[in-house]
C-alpha cells in the first residue's frame, strides 16, 4: 500500500517488516520518532533507556540472544554509545543488529554538527544512508540482511531532512525470522586481549568483503546523463542535485556511506569530464576519491557548515538560482524561548538575580541562556553541568563555591548526571547541583524516563526516587522547591550556596505542556494600577508584552503560573 | 506537472504540523508525488517554524528555496514577512493577521514593524490577510487557526470540496471534527 510517511516512521516500518523484536533507544532530535513509531507495532518490544550506551548494549544483548534488535540515537548520542559500538564491531552479531543514528546538519536542535560517518569508518562498521522515506524503509530491511550475512552491526544514518520529511513509501507485510539459537562462544563474544587479537583480522577481512559488495550493490547506482559533469552524492544532497540538474548531469548515488566502493567510483570518473562530490558536512567521499588519485572538486566550492539546498547547489555549481522579493524593514529574529508557564523560568530568574555562575546542560532549560534571563555560563554535552561545577569549584575554591551551581534536567540527570554526582560525593567539592525536575523529557517532545514512573507506552513502570538516590550517594542536604515560588527558591538557593557541604536542590514542577497539568485562568493586567515599570519583563515570558506603555498579557498563551505577579510592585496582575 | 510549492510558516506551537498533514493527505489522494518537510525539536519552543509541502509528478528536494513558493500560508504576520523572499514572483500569501511579539521585541531590543501587509503588497506580493484567530474562536477554539487557514487556502485550489472534507475526516480526531469543519468553512467563506 502506498502512503505518505515520515522518514523516521519509514525506518520503524522497515524494522517491523524485517522482524525486529527488541528496540531500546534514548530520545534525541532528529531520531526520536523512529522509536515512537515502532512502539505502535505490538510485535516489537520498545523501551526508552536512560542513555544511548545502555540502549545499544541492551539491543546487543537481544541480538546476542538471537532476536533482531535495534537502537536509535542522535549523532551526539553515538558518542555516548561509541564504547560498545567499537567493540561490537569485533564480536559481530548473532541475530541482526542495526543502529539508527540521525545527524543534524544546520543544527536545528543540536549542540554541534558532527558527521557520524566518521564513527562508521573508525569503528569499521558498514553504514547505509537513505535519501528519502522509501529508501529509509528499504535500507532498514537491507541493514538486517547485511548484519547477518557479514556478521556485523550496521549503522543506518539519517539526517534531519530525511528523518523529518514525509515522502511516499510502499509497505509490505512483516516477515518473522526464527529466533537464532544462542550458543556460548567465548572466543567470539568475550573481548579480552587474547580473543580480540584474533577478531581484529576478521574485522579487516569483513571490511574488504563489504567493499566488494559495495561495488555492485544496487544501493550504489549510476544515473548517466551525459559525459560533461559527473556528480557523486548521497543522502538528501542527492535530492538537491536532482532538483537542480535533473537528468542533465551524470550522478553516482551512494546508498552506502561505509565502506565506499573503489572500482565503481573509478569507472564513473572515467566516463565524465568533470567530477564533483556533493556531500553535506565533512568531505568523506571527496577524501576517498582523492586517495584514489582522482581529480575531484567538492569542498573547494561547497561549504562544510550547515544544510545544502537547491539554490546553494545551483549557485555553487552553475544552475538556475531563484530569488525573491523583500521589504526594507528589518525583521526581528524569533529565537525559541521557554514556554509561558515553563517551570524553569522562575528558577532561572532567581539564579539571574543572585548573579550565579550557572553551568548548564542539554534540554529545554538551555534556553535559560537567552536574554533577558541570560542565566547560563556553559552548555557542553549531556551531564557535563555536574562534572564541570565540581571542576570549577576545585579550581577556584571557596570564591566560586558560594555562587556557582550546576543545572540539569531530570532526564539528563538519569542519562549521565549520576556519575558526575558520584564524583562530587567521592572527591568532595562543596558544589551545589540543581535538578530541574519537570517530570518528563521535554525538548524532544515528552518522553518518559526513569524518574517519571511510566514507560514508553504510558504504562506504570519503575520510578527512581531522586531524593533517596542523592541521599544514598552521601548528600546530606537535599532540598525540594517549587520553581513557581520565587521567594522559596531564593531562600533555598542562598542557604545551599552558603552551606559548608555539597547539596542538591530539586526544583520540581511538571512541564506546563503536559496534558495532565491543569492550568489556571490567564492573568489580566489592571492598566490603571500598572505603572509601566517593566519589572514583569525581566522573566522573558512570551505571554507578556508592553502595549502603549503598560504590561499586556496574551490570554491565548498565559497559563496563570503567577511568576510575573510576584515581581509586580503595584499588584497590577490579577 | 511541474512541482508546486506550499510553505506553512508560523510560531512554534501554533499547529502547523496538522496543516501539513492535511495537505499531504489531500495531495496524495489527488495522485501526486508529495514531500512534506518539517522541523521538530528546539524551534518548536516558540521559535520561527516552517514546513514545506511540495507536490507534482516527481518531487526531489524536500525543501523549498528562495523565490520558489507558490503559496505561503502564515499563522502570524511577521512570519509571513520573514519568509517573503521565498515567494515566487507570482506567488500568493495567505496569512492570519495575528501578531505575536518575538522575544527581542518583548525585551525592547527590537521593534515589531508596522503595516506589514501593505509593505508586502507594495513589494509586489499578493497578500490575502484575515483575522484567523477570531474565526477560529468563532468556530469554538483558538487552536483551530490552522484549519481556518486551510479553508482560506482552498479558495486558490481547483479541487472539489469533498476532497478537502475527506482529508479533514482522515486527519482530525473525531471529537474535534465538527469544530474543525466549522473552522474550515469560516476560513473558506471569509
Amino acid at each position: 500500500m502506498k502512503q505518505l510517511m515520515l522518514g523516521n516512521a519509514a525506518v520503524a516500518r522497515g524494522l517491523y517488516e524485517a522482524g525486529c523484536c527488541v528496540i531500546s533507544s534514548y530520545p534525541g532530535t532528529p531520531s526520536t520518532e523512529i522509536t515512537e513509531e515502532a512502539v505502535k507495532y505490538p510485535e516489537i518490544y520498545c523501551e526508552w533507556a536512560p542513555n544511548e550506551k545502555v540502549a545499544m548494549e541492551t539491543a546487543f544483548g537481544a541480538c546476542l540472544a538471537g532476536k533482531r534488535a535495534f537502537c536509535a540515537m542522535k549523532h551526539v548520542g553515538l558518542n555516548v554509545a561509541a564504547d560498545p559500538l567499537y567493540t561490537m564491531s569485533y564480536t559481530g552479531v548473532n541475530a541482526g543488529m542495526v543502529i539508527g543514528v540521525a545527524d543534524d546538519p544546520g543544527m536545528h536542535s543540536s549542540q554541534n554538527e558532527q558527521d557520524s560517518r566518521h564513527h562508521a569508518i573508525a569503528a569499521k562498521v558498514p553504514m547505509l544512508e537513505p535519501s528519502d522515506s522509501a529508501e529509509a524503509l528499504e535500507f532498514a530491511k537491507l541493514a538486517y540482511e547485511l548484519s547477518e550475512e557479514f556478521d556485523t552491526p550496521v549503522l543506518l544514518k539519517m539526517c534531519t531532512r530525511v528523518a523529518h520529511s514525509q515522502s511516499v513509501v510502499e509497505t509490505s507485510p512483516r516477515t518473522e525470522p526464527e529466533m537464532r539459537p544462542y550458543e556460548k562462544n567465548i572466543a567470539k563474544y568475550v573481548m579480552m586481549p587474547g580473543n580480540a587479537i584474533r577478531r581484529h583480522p576478521f574485522v579487516e577481512e569483513r571490511t574488504r568483503k563489504l567493499q566488494e559488495w559495495a561495488e555492485t550493490a544496487p544501493v550504489n547506482r549510476v544515473e548517466m546523463g551525459g559525459a560533461k559533469v559527473g556528480i557523486i552524492t548521497s543522502s538528501t544532497s542527492y535530492q538537491y542535485v536532482k532538483e537542480v540538474f535533473g537528468d542533465s548531469v551524470s550522478v553516482l548515488k551512494l546508498g552506502m556511506a561505509n565502506p565506499l566502493p573503489v572500482k565503481l567510483i573509478q569507472d564513473f570518473a572515467c566516463k565524465v569530464e568533470r567530477l564533483v562530490v556533493v556531500e553535506e558536512m565533512d568531505p568523506v567521499i571527496e577524501k576517498h576519491c582523492k586517495a584514489l588519485g582522482l581529480a575531484v572538486s567538492g569542498k573547494d566550492a561547497l561549504p562544510m557548515e550547515g544544510e545544502f539546498s537547491q539554490n546553494l547547489i545551483a549557485e555553487k555549481l552553475g544552475g538556475e538560482v531563484h530569488t525573491g522579493r523583500t521589504i526594507a524593514d528589518p525583521i526581528p529574529p524569533r529565537p525559541p524561548v521557554m514556554c509561558a508557564g515553563c517551570p524553569h523560568r522562575g528558577l532561572f530568574y532567581v539564579l539571574s538575580k543572585n548573579k550565579c555562575t550557572v553551568l548548564g546542560d542539554i534540554g529545554c532549560y538551555t534556553l535559560g541562556a537567552v536574554a533577558p534571563l541570560a542565566a547560563m555560563d556553559m552548555t557542553l554535552c549531556m551531564g557535563a553541568s555536574i562534572s564541570a561545577v565540581h571542576g570549577f569549584n576545585k579550581a577556584r575554591g571557596a570564591e566560586s563555591e558560594g555562587k556557582t551551581v550546576a543545572v540539569i534536567g531530570d532526564s539528563t540527570f538519569m542519562h549521565s548526571g549520576m556519575t558526575g554526582l558520584a564524583n562530587i560525593a567521592y572527591n568532595q567539592s562543596n558544589s551545589t547541583v540543581i535538578i530541574l525536575d519537570n517530570s518528563i523529557t521535554g525538548m524532544t517532545g515528552h518522553q518518559q524516563n526513569p524518574t517519571t514512573g511510566y514507560n514508553i507506552k504510558g504504562d506504570p513502570a519503575g520510578k527512581i526516587d531522586l531524593e533517596a538516590l542523592c541521599k544514598a550517594m552521601g548528600f546530606n542536604r537535599v532540598r525540594v522547591v517549587d520553581p513557581y515560588d520565587l521567594k522559596a527558591c531564593d531562600t533555598v538557593l542562598k542557604e545551599e550556596l552558603a552551606a559548608a557541604e555539597p547539596s542538591v536542590i530539586i526544583s520540581r514542577r511538571p512541564c506546563a505542556l503536559l496534558k495532565y497539568v491543569k492550568h489556571e485562568a490567564p492573568l489580566k493586567v489592571d492598566i490603571v494600577k500598572c505603572v509601566g515599570c517593566r519589572s514583569c519583563m525581566k522573566i522573558g515570558c512570551p505571554a507578556i508584552s508592553i502595549r502603549e506603555g503598560k504590561a499586556h498579557v496574551d490570554a491565548t498563551l498565559c497559563v496563570g503560573c503567577g511568576v510575573c505577579q510576584q515581581l509586580c510592585g503595584v499588584k497590577a496582575f490579577a | 506537472m511541474e512541482t508546486k510549492n506550499i510553505m506553512i510558516v508560523g510560531v512554534g506551537g501554533q499547529g502547523s504540523l496538522l496543516a501539513s498533514k492535511l495537505l499531504g493527505h489531500l495531495l496524495m489522494e489527488q495522485g501526486y508525488d508529495v514531500k512534506v518537510s518539517e522541523v521538530h525539536g528546539m524551534s518548536q519552543r516558540g521559535g520561527s517554524v516552517v514546513t514545506y509541502v511540495r507536490y507534482g509528478d516527481k518531487v526531489n528536494s524536500p525543501v523549498i528555496d528562495k523565490g520558489e513558493a507558490d503559496y505561503i500560508v502564515s499563522f502570524e504576520i511577521l512570519e509571513a514577512a520573514r519568509w517573503l523572499s521565498y515567494l515566487k514572483p507570482d506567488g500568493q500569501i495567505v496569512t492570519s493577521t495575528q501578531q505575536i511579539d518575538p522575544m527581542p521585541v518583548i525585551t525592547g531590543a527590537a521593534s515589531y514593524p508596522e503595516g506589514l501587509v501593505e509593505k508586502m503588497r507594495a513589494a509586489g506580493a499578493k497578500v490575502d490577510a484575515l483575522d484567523c484567530l477570531a474565526l477560529a474562536e468563532e468556530a469554538g477554539s483558538s487552536k483551530a487557526v490552522n484549519i481556518v487557514l486551510m479553508g482560506r487556502l482552498s479558495h486558490y485550489f481547483d479541487l472539489p470540496d469533498q476532497a478537502w472534507q475527506a482529508s479533514l475526516e482522515a486527519m482530525v480526531p473525531p471529537k474535534f471534527l465538527e469544530l474543525n469543519k466549522k473552522a474550515f468553512e469560516l476560513g473558506k467563506k471569509a
